[in-house]
């Protein structure tokens, strides 16, 4: 018996998903095709993407899907930086957080080495909350040379969730574009892009219980884009490359499924998320809790996210004795061959390395069950015993 | 019992991991990430350090249906291992980092982890056998001489040696490699590593300069003391060695010119003929028993280099020296190298030699 308990990292996918990918993926047909096949692809993908469009607050023309979240991140930052830059050539800022997703801090790292671009990184508190206040101080002196700001919804590894809402309002005070990653925030917050008041939002399938490979970006009709993969402009002109018709397909069907039982679901992952983190920190190891934690609140935290910091632990010790004992987690942090590496968002946070070694990532999500916080809470006290005998070889 | 199988990437480790859990073991497959720069593809295998020898480590594991982790002892290798290299050469000793890392990586970091950890021993796709003896177990030569590596095992004390597993001592590596092929490894055909892994392009000198800078002396005649050229640092030279002294003949002699030995305080080279090069007394230090610890003067043979032949010897074993005497002049030991001590078949333990001479 083995306890998944890394839905942050991908969700099971959702039985009504897996049938709609297995009944599109018998059909043929190229969805720029005009033929009669063609057609019929053509209209699953439409409807798709109008389904997207109803479940997240937007126009169904605001969806150009990708292969993920990671593409999505890489077009809404280069392809806006581009865009703006190539408009104003003032424009060669970007502002983000220090705590975002690779996906967008490589993204705006390559533009620094790259294209001569500058930065402005917006350092989260101990919570991993960024502040508006630090945003607005940024674009007083650097606004006219902005291009783009991005953060993102909520954090992959502590579960911190940013004002985005402020942060886009302050952006465009100074006339700049703004993105932000939503893909952590989908499964259980009121995630809308109408409401967001953001340009362009990432979104992707798999952790809302679609297939992994296919995503989108959100893009306001007039948000500026410059193409990063370039062919056939399938997609608005701005994504080029044939059409994933079942994963499309699938992804509509788990984000309506996902969207409708939200807050129901929310509740209930908080519920077993709280117990979790209760019972760890009760287990007398002097184990703490990265980020902020409120019982009670999947606001300012992830109701899915749980994360604890073990002291005199290393990250891969603690995974090899979870996973023996058939509870599947994460540190949270990237992985280089497979190493993990210290959390860059518990380092920007102010903690020590050797406390970001130490980090355990948590995630609930729509399979978790009271059993999967039982098992953990039984595994923890042996786990963690060893993992600190074993603590000491580095 | 419960095992880590130490998974380089090769061959010889993957079909290690395979026997062990062919003989009931519960084996779980780690590989070691020992660079922190792994995000590297190289076309010739080394190894270890890159992302796809951890791959090949990775699939090996997949096949034969076992856990496998990777574990970051990168620092650790970094400080017992590639720095410990760095400062013997800056000593101007020649030291051997494959007996170091066994010493103080597989068998230290490793194995004190994997038994924190819960497990009982490591498993590695070393050539060497463990057989029990009369007073514990004993590290012997494999049974292939050419892939023989008790040489660079004989650091291991006999504490190391109980919870180490070599299922490749008694087998070929011809035999292994077909071994490999009929599990269906992909590795089968993945040619040995050679070198030193962390030196990627195998310019060790090139290595060294980068990590040590320029730090120019003098190349001195060994005999007559007289100052015979420059070189940029004492790092670049070991005994023997031939090539890069800018000196192809001597003026004087038409004679080729070695490095015969290594001043680091002095920044000096010297340099001589090459009758200058056998020495058949080595003093050693840093000793590494593998079993009870002989006493006195024993009768042994004697092993210089991990490729080396076997020299019929005597020791003279005190509390922490060793000097050993040789049937026989051999040449180009270097302060810094290792000395394995044989009985029969048996490795009986090491020495670091720290200087060389000959007898009268």
């Amino acid at each position: 018996m083995t306890h998944y308990l890394d839905h942050a990292a991908t969700t099971p996918m959702l039985p009504a998903a897996i049938e709609a990918f297995v009944e599109s993926a018998g059909s043929v047909g190229n969805a720029s095709s005009l033929h009669t096949a063609g057609r019929a692809a053509r209209r699953t993908v439409e409807e798709s993407r109008e389904r997207i469009a109803a479940a997240l607050g937007c126009r169904p023309s605001e969806v150009v899907f990708t292969s993920g979240g990671t593409e999505a991140d890489n077009l809404a930052v280069k392809g806006t930086w581009a865009a703006r830059r190539g408009a104003d050539p003032a424009r060669t800022r970007v502002v983000s957080s220090s705590v975002e997703h690779h996906a967008v801090l490589d993204s705006v790292e390559h533009l620094v080495r790259s294209r001569g671009a500058q930065v402005s990184w917006l350092e989260p508190d101990r919570c991993g909350h960024v502040a508006t206040g630090d945003l607005r101080a940024v674009l007083a002196e650097h606004g006219a040379s902005t291009a783009l700001v991005s953060v993102m919804w909520a954090n992959n590894e502590v579960g911190a969730v940013q004002p985005v809402a402020e942060l886009a309002a302050v952006a465009h005070e100074h006339g700049v574009p703004f993105h932000t990653d939503a893909v952590q925030g989908l499964a259980h917050l009121p995630v809308r892009f109408d409401a967001s008041g953001a340009d362009l939002m990432t979104v992707t399938a798999h952790k809302v219980g679609g297939p992994v490979g296919v995503g989108a970006l959100l893009a306001r009709r007039d948000a500026a884009l410059e193409p990063q993969l370039h062919g056939g402009g399938q997609e608005r002109q701005v994504r080029s490359g044939t059409l994933d018709v079942p994963a499309v397909h699938a992804f509509a069907v788990a984000l309506e499924e996902t969207v409708a039982a939200r807050d129901v679901e929310a509740k209930r992952v908080l519920g077993l998320r709280d117990r979790l983190l209760e019972g760890a920190l009760g287990l007398g190891l002097g184990i703490t809790v990265g980020g902020c934690w409120h019982p009670g609140d999947g606001e300012q935290r992830l109701p899915g996210n749980a994360h604890l910091v073990v002291p005199g632990c290393e990250g891969d010790s603690l995974l090899y004795l979870l996973d023996a004992a058939g509870v599947e987690c994460s540190t949270g942090s990237a992985c280089q061959a497979g190493v993990p590496q210290p959390s860059h968002v518990l380092l920007a946070m102010g903690h020590s390395e050797a406390e970001a070694r130490g980090a355990l990532r948590l995630s609930l999500g729509h399979t978790s069950t009271d059993a999967d916080v039982d098992a953990v809470l039984a595994a923890l006290p042996g786990v963690v015993e060893r993992a600190r005998q074993a603590g000491g070889s580095r | 019992m419960r095992v880590v199988a130490a998974m380089s990437g090769g061959v010889d480790s993957a079909v290690a991991a395979a026997r062990m859990l062919d003989a009931g073991h519960d084996v779980v497959g780690v590989h070691l990430a020992l660079s922190r720069s792994a995000a590297t593809l190289r076309e010739s295998a080394r190894g270890c350090c890159t992302l796809e020898d951890a791959g090949d480590a990775r699939r090996v594991a997949d096949r034969l249906g076992i856990p496998f982790y990777v574990w970051d002892l990168a620092e650790r290798f970094e400080r017992d291992v590639v720095e410990d290299f760095v400062q013997e050469y800056a000593a101007g000793r020649t030291p051997n980092p494959c007996l170091r890392c066994n010493e103080r990586i597989k068998f230290a970091a490793l194995l004190d982890k994997a038994l924190a950890l819960g497990f009982d021993g490591v498993a590695t796709g070393h050539y060497a056998r463990v057989l029990e003896g009369p007073s514990g177990r004993e590290l012997h030569r494999a049974v292939d001489p050419d892939k023989d590596q008790s040489y660079v095992l004989g650091v291991l004390d006999a504490d190391q040696l109980a919870r180490a597993f070599f299922p490749l001592g008694g087998s070929l590596k011809a035999a292994v490699r077909q071994e490999a092929a009929e599990r269906g490894f992909a590795v089968a055909r993945k040619p040995d590593s050679h070198d030193i892994c962390f030196v990627a392009d195998g310019d060790t000198r090139g290595f060294l300069t980068r990590r040590l800078g320029e730090r120019p002396g003098e190349l001195v005649d060994a005999v007559s003391g007289k100052v015979v050229g420059e070189h940029a640092g004492v790092h670049g030279f070991t005994v023997g060695q031939r090539r890069g002294l800018g000196l192809e003949r001597s003026r004087l002699d038409g004679e080729p010119r070695y490095v015969v030995g290594v001043d680091a305080p002095r920044a000096r080279v010297l340099v001589g003929t090459a009758d200058l090069l056998g020495v058949d007394v080595l003093e050693g230090a840093h000793l590494r028993w593998c079993g009870p610890p002989p006493w006195g003067e024993v009768v042994l043979g004697a092993q210089v280099r991990a490729h080396g032949e076997e020299v019929p010897a005597s020791a003279t074993v005190a509390e922490e020296v060793v000097r050993v005497r040789l049937g026989r002049r051999v040449r180009g030991v270097a302060p810094g190298q290792s000395v394995v001590l044989y009985e029969g078949s048996r490795v009986v333990g090491s020495a670091t030699v720290t200087a060389t001479s000959r007898a009268a």
